[in-house]
């Protein structure tokens, strides 16, 4: 089947007074129409600037982006000129950002705000665009939605104001929603809203989903892959269970023993991981992870381990050691046993 | 809504009578007798003595405290002030000391000059600030910020009256393009309806006036322009600057918004409000800008009229056009502040 989305080798760097900032470093990877991915990584790791840069958001200067291609519906997005990148934006491919509070024009009313894209991208009439806007409100949950178009932002509480977001993002049915931390920002019990509404959205609607977060609870409810991102490396990817269940890389399996489980025995200790993600000025010369690794050797200083296949088909890793590597390990490498 | 303009509109009351205290107060610390600027320095002091005498001036600014050790209670209250003051509430401005003629007929008859020259000098500072400004703001660090961040640096800090010079050294002097002063060539008429020389030519298809008309008052607008533009444009940029990185921004340009749209639409209304508020503000330097302005291109307005009312210290006309500044200074503000609303559904005055 042809992807959806393919991205090969994107590079996008800040080009800064203290020097070139990379911030994502040559990742590859396809989506298929309708498929869930998350994308998870701490903070800076990449994941949000790799999927601006998709919709060429980067402002050039400081930015750059290079990538061999980024292939979606038969074209090279970074071909495109300005006025055929508008067309993308907002209308095959849509974002939902992770600030609700500050991704709302305040001075607009969010019954306008959605109607934008409608009137932009489906050459619809002031009337017809409103009406839909009622439509998708109705569609997100919204209560009393015929009242709420002509509320500002300010009169929505947080949890609204991102259904407005999705709403708004949803209007011109993209094929690709990214979700850029969007429920950081929110409640617990908000941020179980949201997901359960835009999973229920995906299935209605058909389109294929982006997650991004840093949380690795979230997306392996509803993703069908993962990729994990570290200092602008995807350092491994594969289906969500294998993940999971089968973790490769140290860093993932650092992720994901830093979260409690409520079926481990009380008193097993969290796996934390000592340090800090490397400076994006400068990266070193072999893997990233290097100086917080707990399995380093010589090798991992001096050369960059590439994604390789690891186990099953699709599941890929970039660790010189994976196959040595396990919970069990890693749990006694960092002196995180009982 | 209705509730606060009412509060502002109440409020200026004790402001305005501030304005009249003050300016009284100032005018009779700058030494000078108006008799003797009236009657020059030979005069006799019967005659000045006589002058001060019909004027009220040999009464005490204030309050009388002689007349009321004396018990004099009528004429413990008796003094220039409250003289004034008295006229005031009757809205009279008093008379010229020089010309003995009333102050609010020179002024309605000087006024509109002034306020065509400062009407015309916002138009061009919005025109060229807000744009200009944007314009900066979305190309930042560019060769057109920075020769736009070097202009405007230059245009705060030129002294209006050495622009005035050179402008008349140059478009009148050497390339006598332009006439150096007055509102009209000798001979040219406009019938009169506001006044407003442009607005009146071109109301009565006078194009021959309106051209006329337009060679004199370009060279005064554009000095007077100088500082308020300037400002408009820095006010404009930074302003812009600030909302171009919020995150609303970022989620127009992800639906597709064309830069323009984002620019104009998006960001412009947020960052209107403080550029409004140096809008009002720059009502202020327009109207002190118009007194030099004026006096150099010998422009027949308030300002020119109250540099010689100074000078001659003719106190009534001083007082006068004072107070109509801090009028329309302060109803101009008044409007900013309820533009606020009209702008940001988040601020309500209700």
């Amino acid at each position: 089947m042809e992807p959806l989305m393919r991205i090969s080798e994107l590079h996008t760097r800040f080009h800064t007074q203290d020097g070139t900032v990379n911030a994502v470093n040559g990742i590859s990877y396809a989506m298929q129409p309708g498929e869930v991915l998350g994308v998870v990584g701490e903070s800076g790791c990449g994941k949000s600037v790799h999927a601006l840069s998709i919709l060429r958001l980067i402002q050039i200067p400081p930015g750059e982006i290079d990538a061999r291609e980024i292939w979606f519906g038969g074209r090279d997005l970074l071909k495109l000129n300005d006025g055929d990148i508008r067309k993308v934006r907002g209308r095959e491919i849509a974002m939902v950002f992770q600030d609700p509070m500050s991704s709302l024009n305040p001075v607009y009313t969010v019954g306008f705000q959605i109607s934008e894209a409608l009137m932009l991208h489906k050459n619809m009439n002031k009337q017809q665009a409103r009406e839909r806007a009622l439509e998708l409100l109705n569609l997100v949950g919204i209560p009393e939605a015929r009242k709420r178009l002509d509320n500002y932002p300010h009169q929505f509480s947080g949890g609204m104001r991102q259904r407005a977001m999705i709403a708004m993002a949803l209007s011109c049915e993209p094929k690709l929603l990214i979700a850029d931390e969007p429920t950081t920002a929110l409640d617990v019990t908000i941020q179980a809203q949201i997901i359960e509404l835009v999973v229920r959205l995906q299935q209605e609607l058909g389109m294929a989903v982006m997650w991004i977060t840093h949380d690795l609870g979230i997306v392996a409810e509803m993703a069908e892959n993962i990729n994990v991102m570290y200092a602008g490396f995807i350092i491994e990817r594969g289906k969500a269970h294998e993940i999971y269940h089968q973790t490769r890389h140290p860093y993932t399996l650092g992720l994901l023993g830093s979260l409690p489980r409520i079926d481990e025995a009380p008193g097993t200790k969290l796996i934390s991981i000592p340090g800090l993600p490397p400076d994006l000025i400068g990266l070193p010369q072999g893997c990233p992870f290097f100086a917080r690794c707990a399995f380093r050797e010589e090798r991992c200083r001096l050369e960059r381990p590439v994604l390789e296949e690891a186990g099953s088909t699709g599941h890929t890793v970039a660790c010189w050691r994976w196959q040595e590597i396990d919970a069990e390990t890693l749990r006694k490498a960092v002196g995180g046993a009982q | 809504m209705a509730k606060y303009i009412l509060q502002r509109l109440i409020s200026v009351i004790p402001t305005l009578i501030g304005v009249t205290l003050v300016i009284f107060l100032f005018q009779r610390l700058i030494p000078g007798d108006p008799a003797v600027a009236m009657l020059g320095e030979h005069a006799t002091e019967e005659n000045v003595a006589r002058i001060r005498e019909q004027f009220g001036l040999n009464r005490p600014a204030f309050l009388d405290r002689d007349a009321l050790v004396e018990g004099d209670l009528p004429g413990f209250f008796d003094s220039q002030y409250v003289r004034y003051f008295n006229r005031l509430l009757q809205f009279d401005l008093g008379d010229s000391i020089h010309r003995r003629i009333p102050v609010a007929e020179t002024l309605k008859e000087r006024f509109p000059a002034t306020l065509e020259l400062a009407l015309l000098s916002m138009f061009f500072a919005l025109l060229i600030g807000i744009p200009v400004g944007i314009a900066s703001a979305s190309r930042r660090n560019s060769w057109l910020d920075g020769t736009t961040m070097i202009g405007s640096l230059l245009g705060v800090s030129i002294p209006i009256f050495w622009l005035g010079i050179m402008e008349i050294m140059l478009f009148s002097v050497f390339l006598k393009w332009l006439p150096s002063g007055s509102r009209l060539s000798p001979g040219v008429s406009i019938t009169p309806i506001t006044n407003l020389l442009l607005l009146d030519s071109l109301l009565t298809g006078n194009f021959a006036g309106f051209w006329d008309a337009f060679k004199h008052i370009i060279m005064p607008a554009v000095a007077l322009a100088t500082i308020p533009t300037a400002i408009i444009t820095r006010m404009t940029r930074s302003s812009m600057l600030d909302v171009l990185q919020e995150d609303y921004i970022r989620t127009a340009a992800a639906k597709g918004l064309s830069e323009r749209v984002v620019l104009y639409r998006h960001a412009l209304k947020n960052a209107f409000l403080p550029v409004i508020t140096i809008i009002g503000i720059q009502v202020g330097t327009l109207l002190a800008g118009a007194v030099l302005t004026e006096t150099i291109f010998s422009w027949p307005g308030i300002g020119k009229w109250v540099y010689d009312s100074i000078l001659g210290r003719d106190y009534p006309i001083v007082q006068g056009v004072t107070l109509l500044i801090a009028v329309i200074f302060l109803f101009v503000n008044l409007l900013v502040d309820i533009s606020y609303a009209l702008l940001d559904p988040r601020i309500s005055y209700d």
